[in-house]
């Protein structure tokens, strides 16, 4: 099992995949080394919050879908307001933009015969 | 007379006007008119392609000797492109009655819930 | 066993139209007729993928031409035989889409049994499933312009009746018209450019045509409709918006049968680009035009997926941009194709080994969201939540097609992007970089559907809720199967079903033409 040759490196998964598992290996040794009083349930693992008590929430909290990512679709809310805008739904603008491609396709052969 | 190169004017100018229909109309059925338009423009380019000037039909039963023969090619491909349209604009026209009775309208700019 | 070889090409075709048409017939002797013809045209069609995949690849490479009615194929007709001069020629990329098809043909009609088994109308959704099959078979199998553009406005009527089958739901008719109505336009185009192409040389068979090519101004009228129209229906960015109401609004199975129609059409574009046009062409120019057209649409395919909250349509936009990389691998190949650098190899293999890679891992995809959206009974991603406590299969292989799709080893995704990463960087280093930060934003993706959907306390409407039946679980297992399999052993598959494909492109265009006319 050589691997896949790309012509300019080697790609062996069955390699990576002895390398990942010798570091698993290699990250629970060093665990083992660690604190063994460690409980869970315990107040070991509660949040800390200065002291004070951690605030009741009914169910656990669950970030739901399109909240996960606010930061970043906020940070390219410049890009996503055009490109949204651009996908609007109506069967007219597949077309137009299709005929755009075209007639741009047309001009560049053209051009480059 | 001497046609020239008309029936291959006549079929671009249907095919842009198809397209023109399509883009810049609002009504689903007029979509699918300006469809049907295109591919009768591009039907009309196909069945030209074969003829040869002062050709017979391509028809080999009682047929006069040393005389040339239209291409019959581009019939038999016409004929396919003809029954195809027919099973597309058929599927178009019933996906249209079913827009309508769902959305109440047949305005391409108000039926775009799939957007974004 | 040679005279089922032998006629292996029209048996593909003919065998999933047969049972097509008589599907509803036998559906009237009840579901379990119904679903024995199924799975054994579908098993018969698999085994026949990969005989004449043996038989392409083991003969190093030379395509195999079959006339219809399957007698020793004469070049000019020699007197008194039957004047049917439709030609399939497979070659080994047409035998690497063949076994694509297969796969997903076989586990979608097994998922299909499963997932459509309470539901009405199954004769229907079969008879539909198996004609666009056919249609897909007979797309990548054929040696004649013609009948590609017969079997293209198949493959779009079947489709679109599939986007539109469920007709009590109000958006999917929306999708049903607008799919049509773009399938019809780029069908349309493309017979334009076919008649166009006719009436230049007078031939319709691929072979015949490449070789009286000459590059003239009717030529590339030709080649930019029909390089236009394939690559809307492969949807690639800025024409691509029908494709996420198609896959979004089809029936989960059939979403990626869609998707494998749309690697048909990309395929049908690398065939006129390569073997049709070949070196008649600037290929410097038509390549860098599928570069930019693969880098808008990895782009705007994987940003746009972001911001989804429809659980199919997230997917669908990462298939779309997906398939960008394959554009952009074989774009690669086609931009040095003059001077044939090594890498120009290496990018064809990257782009032609993502297609068996995207098809499984968006396949899986589109499987699991299916049973997602049946068990949450919400498509809205702001709605789901904590259905990974009691669906812990379904959310293994939600994640391993998501891993494996975003390009992380030691999946197979890794293997055709690390092929498609290299090469692209040798020609331009931005190429690269664009593809490896998108490959990055699609985990970001799917990070967010699977914590949509998957994780999060335990709710109310979640409680009830289990792994679906082994009948859904038995196909997304296979697929998951082939993605372990595929990246666990890349080298294997690439040397022995990538390569000769990706030569058949590169190298074959001679063998392809001297196949049917003879040196």
């Amino acid at each position: 099992m050589s691997g896949l040759s790309s012509g300019f490196g080697v790609w062996n998964p069955i390699a990576w995949a002895l390398l990942f598992v010798g570091i698993l290996v290699v990250s629970f040794i060093v665990r083992s080394f660690g604190n063994k009083g460690y409980k869970r349930g315990t107040g070991q693992t509660k949040v800390f919050l200065s002291g004070n008590d951690e605030p009741e929430t009914s169910n656990g909290l669950h970030v739901r879908g399109d909240h996960l990512y606010w930061g970043m679709i906020d940070g390219l809310s410049a890009y996503y307001r055009r490109v949204k805008a651009w996908h609007t739904g109506i069967l007219s603008d597949y077309a137009a933009w299709f005929v755009g491609v075209l007639g741009l396709v047309f001009v560049i052969l053209v051009l480059a015969r | 007379m001497n046609i020239g190169n008309l029936p291959f004017i006549v079929a671009a100018l249907l095919v842009v006007l198809g397209l023109y229909t399509f883009l810049f109309k609002r009504n689903l059925i007029k979509l699918v008119i300006g469809i049907t338009l295109i591919e009768t423009g591009v039907n009309l380019f196909l069945v030209t392609l074969g003829y040869r000037t002062g050709g017979i039909s391509p028809i080999y039963t009682f047929a006069p000797e040393a005389q040339q023969m239209v291409l019959p090619t581009p019939q038999a491909l016409t004929l396919t492109s003809i029954v195809i349209g027919l099973a597309t604009t058929a599927l178009l026209l019933s996906f249209a009655v079913f827009v309508h009775r769902h959305y109440g309208t047949l305005d391409v700019r108000k039926v775009k819930e799939l957007k974004g | 066993m040679t005279a089922l070889t032998l006629h292996a090409p029209i048996l593909l075709v003919a065998l999933p139209l047969l049972g097509a048409f008589a599907t509803p017939l036998v559906g009237k002797l009840g579901k379990g007729a119904r679903n024995t013809l199924i799975g054994l045209i579908v098993l018969a069609v698999a085994g026949l993928a990969a005989m004449l995949a043996i038989d392409v690849f083991g003969s190093g490479g030379i395509p195999t031409v079959y006339e219809l009615g399957g007698g020793t194929f004469t070049f000019p007709l020699s007197g008194g035989q039957v004047p049917v001069r439709i030609l399939f020629e497979v070659d080994g990329m047409s035998a690497f889409m063949g076994l694509i098809t297969a796969l997903i043909a076989l586990t979608g009609a097994f998922f299909s049994f499963s997932y459509w088994k309470e539901r009405s109308g199954g004769n229907l959704y079969f008879s539909l499933f198996l004609m666009l099959i056919a249609g897909v078979f007979g797309m990548v199998l054929t040696g004649d312009m013609f009948n590609f553009f017969v079997f293209l406005e198949i493959t779009s009527i079947a489709a679109a009746s599939m986007v539109g089958f469920r007709v009590w739901l109000k958006q999917s008719q929306e999708a049903g018209f607008k799919v049509m109505a773009m399938y019809t336009l780029s069908g349309l185009f493309v017979l334009l450019a076919i008649g166009l192409l006719y009436g230049q040389y007078g031939h319709l068979n691929i072979a015949v045509l490449a070789r009286s090519i000459q590059g003239s101004l009717t030529d590339m009228v030709a080649l930019g409709l029909l390089l236009t129209g394939l690559a809307m229906k492969a949807g690639a960015v800025p024409m691509h918006m029908w494709a996420p109401d198609a896959y979004g609004e089809a029936p989960a199975p059939m979403s990626a049968v869609l998707v494998v129609n749309s690697q048909a059409s990309l395929y049908g574009l690398f065939r006129i680009l390569f073997t049709l046009f070949g070196a008649s062409i600037s290929t410097g120019t038509v390549g860098w035009i599928l570069i930019v057209l693969a880098l808008l649409t990895i782009f705007v395919g994987v940003t746009m997926a972001l911001i989804q909250s429809d659980l199919k349509r997230l997917v669908a936009f990462g298939a779309v941009s997906q398939i960008g990389y394959m554009l952009l691998g074989v774009g690669v190949g086609m931009a040095v194709i003059a001077t044939r650098p090594e890498y120009g190899l290496v990018a064809m293999q990257g782009g032609i080994f993502h297609m068996i890679n995207d098809a499984a891992c968006v396949g899986l995809l589109f499987f699991a969201s299916g049973v997602v959206i049946r068990a949450a009974g919400t498509r809205d991603l702001n709605q789901m939540g904590g259905l990974g406590h009691r669906m812990k299969w379904t959310s293994i292989f939600f994640a391993i097609g998501a891993v494996a799709l975003a390009g992380v080893p030691p999946f197979n995704g890794f293997a055709s992007k690390f092929l498609i990463y290299e090469a692209a960087f040798k020609l331009n280093p931005f190429l690269a970089v664009l593809a490896v930060l998108s490959s990055i934003m699609l985990l970001a993706v799917f990070v967010k559907a699977f914590q949509a959907a998957f994780l999060g306390p335990r709710s109310n409407t979640s409680a009830h809720v289990s792994d679906p039946s082994l009948g859904m679980m038995l196909p997304m297992a296979a697929l998951v199967l082939v993605v372990i399999v595929f990246g666990l052993f890349p080298g294997f598959f690439v040397d022995h079903i990538v390569t000769p494909a990706a030569k058949a492109l590169w190298l074959g265009r001679d063998a392809y033409i001297n196949a049917v006319l003879g040196g």
